[in-house]
């Protein structure tokens, strides 16, 4: 057997999973999203109707559809940078020469990367319980007024964004890590001699040579974020009034819980094209500000 | 600042974020053996007036944990174990084996790596549904036998093995299969346990999609479960939390087990993410 016979016996199964599962209903989504598909044409495909654009002209004039835009947005517009930072944070912690027992906590702090979102989430809607919780204990106990952090619709996204931060820094904290260990040390050695103080080398050398990296986490994450669905199911079941009902969320329960299958498939065809738009104006950005 | 202040500060700032990150799951372990209605108590108790494992027995003996706990060993085993195949041996091709479209094709991968996994979902389910997968282990399996950024994982990896190797054998006339078997495969170790931990960590985690494909209660996997538990039982915290433990546990200690695979995996896996 040739080399190239060989070849494509190895790429086949993989390539046959990848595009009967994924590729194939991702165009089939697109096909979808231009029909009525719903509990109707469930039960009998001549039901089906095509309907063009009707579906995203639909949701347009949907409230529910910009309100839930509009919490996944502030997730990731108050969580992405906050996340960066606790990472960049931990990082530049662990990375300093001062630091002991760096290995216990590098494990330490990625600990919650790894747990399940579920499992932790149900942790931290008792640690956040109005009534039990320990947060509004040691509120109380300090004179600080309590809060109803997931009962009060101002309060439960951000007690998710907190708990998004703490559940996923620790991924950004690594790819920092390295990041920060490729910038040559006699750049601070130079600064140093330089009588530039901590600041001005943070400002000056770690943040201009993270820059890559800093592009790459910004990208990864702001994809991550958009796709918030898990934390608001198991904490809030997207509310209280509706407050913390993403995109996702909205797609979930359009698409799984009323049978409106073209409909939802609009809303991820929205959420993709958003994300997509976005990447490209992260990866535009960081183009214009380089150095020539 | 003086070093011993900086040292102390640094040193200071590291303790906090570490009792930040674990406490919570500390709590959890706490909580998880108080007897019933004690964390639902004031002040909030941080330990057991005296440890019981009655939720424990409770969720196996009435809540059907066992039977969540061998769906999800089950499920994340068969992903990873036959996924790991099918992405080793793609991505040894795409990177050492010449076929006509191989640059093309692998390009189309990575182009589709943009696409979010929820975009597939609702024709998938319908796919899975005309299959008769719907509600089977197959609807949760089937469509993670592969995935791209596996394939690109270990293409990255096996781009360093030398061609010599393959060529010599392929002058004493070994066929591409024994090849694969036999020298590239023992080579490609370090990175099949960086894919298998982070594949098994993956499909114990996820939620979405089992949370569609399994509709029955008999085929849930433990996120699911314990998703539908916390709805029924929400003022049942010490139930809650120990089947938190149940869940989280396992992934947890093999995470600490081969930590550096997957530390290693996530950085090679983001060079180019």
């Amino acid at each position: 057997m040739t080399t190239s016979r060989a070849a494509w016996w190895f790429i086949t199964p993989a390539l046959i999973v990848l595009g009967v599962f994924f590729l194939l209903p991702v165009v089939a989504a697109l096909v979808l999203s231009l029909t009525d598909y719903d509990l109707y044409a469930l039960a009998d495909i001549r039901n089906l109707r095509f309907v063009a654009l009707e579906n995203y002209w639909a949701l347009l004039q949907r409230p529910l559809f910009w309100s839930a835009l509009g919490h996944t947005v502030y997730f990731v517009v108050v969580g992405v940078p906050l996340s960066m930072a606790a990472s960049l944070g931990a990082a530049m912690l662990l990375n300093s020469p001062l630091a002991r027992f760096k290995a216990f906590f590098r494990t330490a702090l990625f600990a919650p990367v790894v747990t399940t979102v579920v499992a932790v989430a149900v942790i931290w809607r008792y640690l956040f319980n109005t009534k039990y919780g320990l947060v509004n204990y040691a509120f109380d106990s300090l004179g600080i007024p309590t809060v109803d952090w997931l009962g009060d619709p101002h309060w439960a996204m951000p007690t998710i964004i907190l708990f998004a931060v703490w559940k996923n820094f620790g991924y950004n904290m690594i790819i920092f890590m390295a990041g920060l260990q490729a910038i040559p040390g006699d750049l601070y050695e130079a600064a140093r001699i330089d009588g530039a103080s901590a600041m001005a080398q943070f400002r000056h050398i770690t943040l201009p040579m993270l820059k890559p990296t800093m592009v790459m986490v910004s990208i990864l994450t702001v994809s991550g974020y958009f796709q918030l669905f898990a934390e608001p199911y198991v904490m809030t079941e997207g509310g209280p009034l509706q407050s913390t009902t993403s995109v996702l969320y909205l797609m979930y329960e359009e698409g799984f819980k009323w049978w409106n299958l073209g409909s939802a498939s609009a809303v991820a065809f929205i959420l993709f094209v958003i994300m997509f738009v976005v990447t490209a104006a992260i990866l535009r950005v960081s183009k214009q500000g380089a150095p020539a | 600042m003086s070093p011993r202040v900086a040292k102390a500060l640094i040193n200071g700032l590291l303790i906090g974020g570490a009792a930040i990150a674990i406490a919570p799951l500390l709590y959890m372990v706490s909580v998880s053996f108080m007897p019933q209605g004690q964390a639902s108590s004031l002040p909030p108790p941080v330990l057991p007036t005296h440890a019981t494992l009655d939720n424990y027995r409770q969720l196996f003996m009435n809540a059907g944990m066992g039977r969540y706990l061998f769906n999800s060993l089950l499920i994340s085993t068969c992903i990873t174990v036959i996924s790991l195949a099918f992405n080793l041996m793609a991505g040894y091709a795409f990177a050492k084996l010449e076929f006509k479209g191989r640059q093309r094709i692998f390009q189309v991968l990575l182009g589709a790596l943009v696409i979010p996994a929820q975009v597939a979902m609702l024709p998938l389910f319908l796919l899975l549904k005309y299959m008769g997968l719907v509600n089977t282990y197959g609807a949760v399996i089937v469509p993670a036998l592969a995935t791209i950024f596996g394939i690109f994982l270990v293409r990255q990896y096996a781009s360093g093995i030398p061609n010599d190797l393959m060529e010599a054998a392929r002058i004493d006339g070994a066929g591409e299969f024994r090849i694969f078997a036999t020298i590239v495969m023992p080579l490609l170790k370090p990175i099949m346990v960086t894919l298998a931990i982070f594949t098994f960590l993956a499909a114990w985690n996820d939620f979405m999609w089992p949370l569609i494909a399994l509709t029955g209660q008999e085929h849930y996997t433990l996120p699911i479960a314990l998703a539908s538990l916390s709805r029924e039982h929400v003022q049942d915290s010490e139930l809650m939390m120990a089947g938190s433990v149940v869940t989280i546990l396992p992934v947890l200690v093999l995470f600490l087990a081969l930590q550096r695979y997957y530390l290693e995996g996530l950085l090679i896996g983001s060079v180019k993410g």
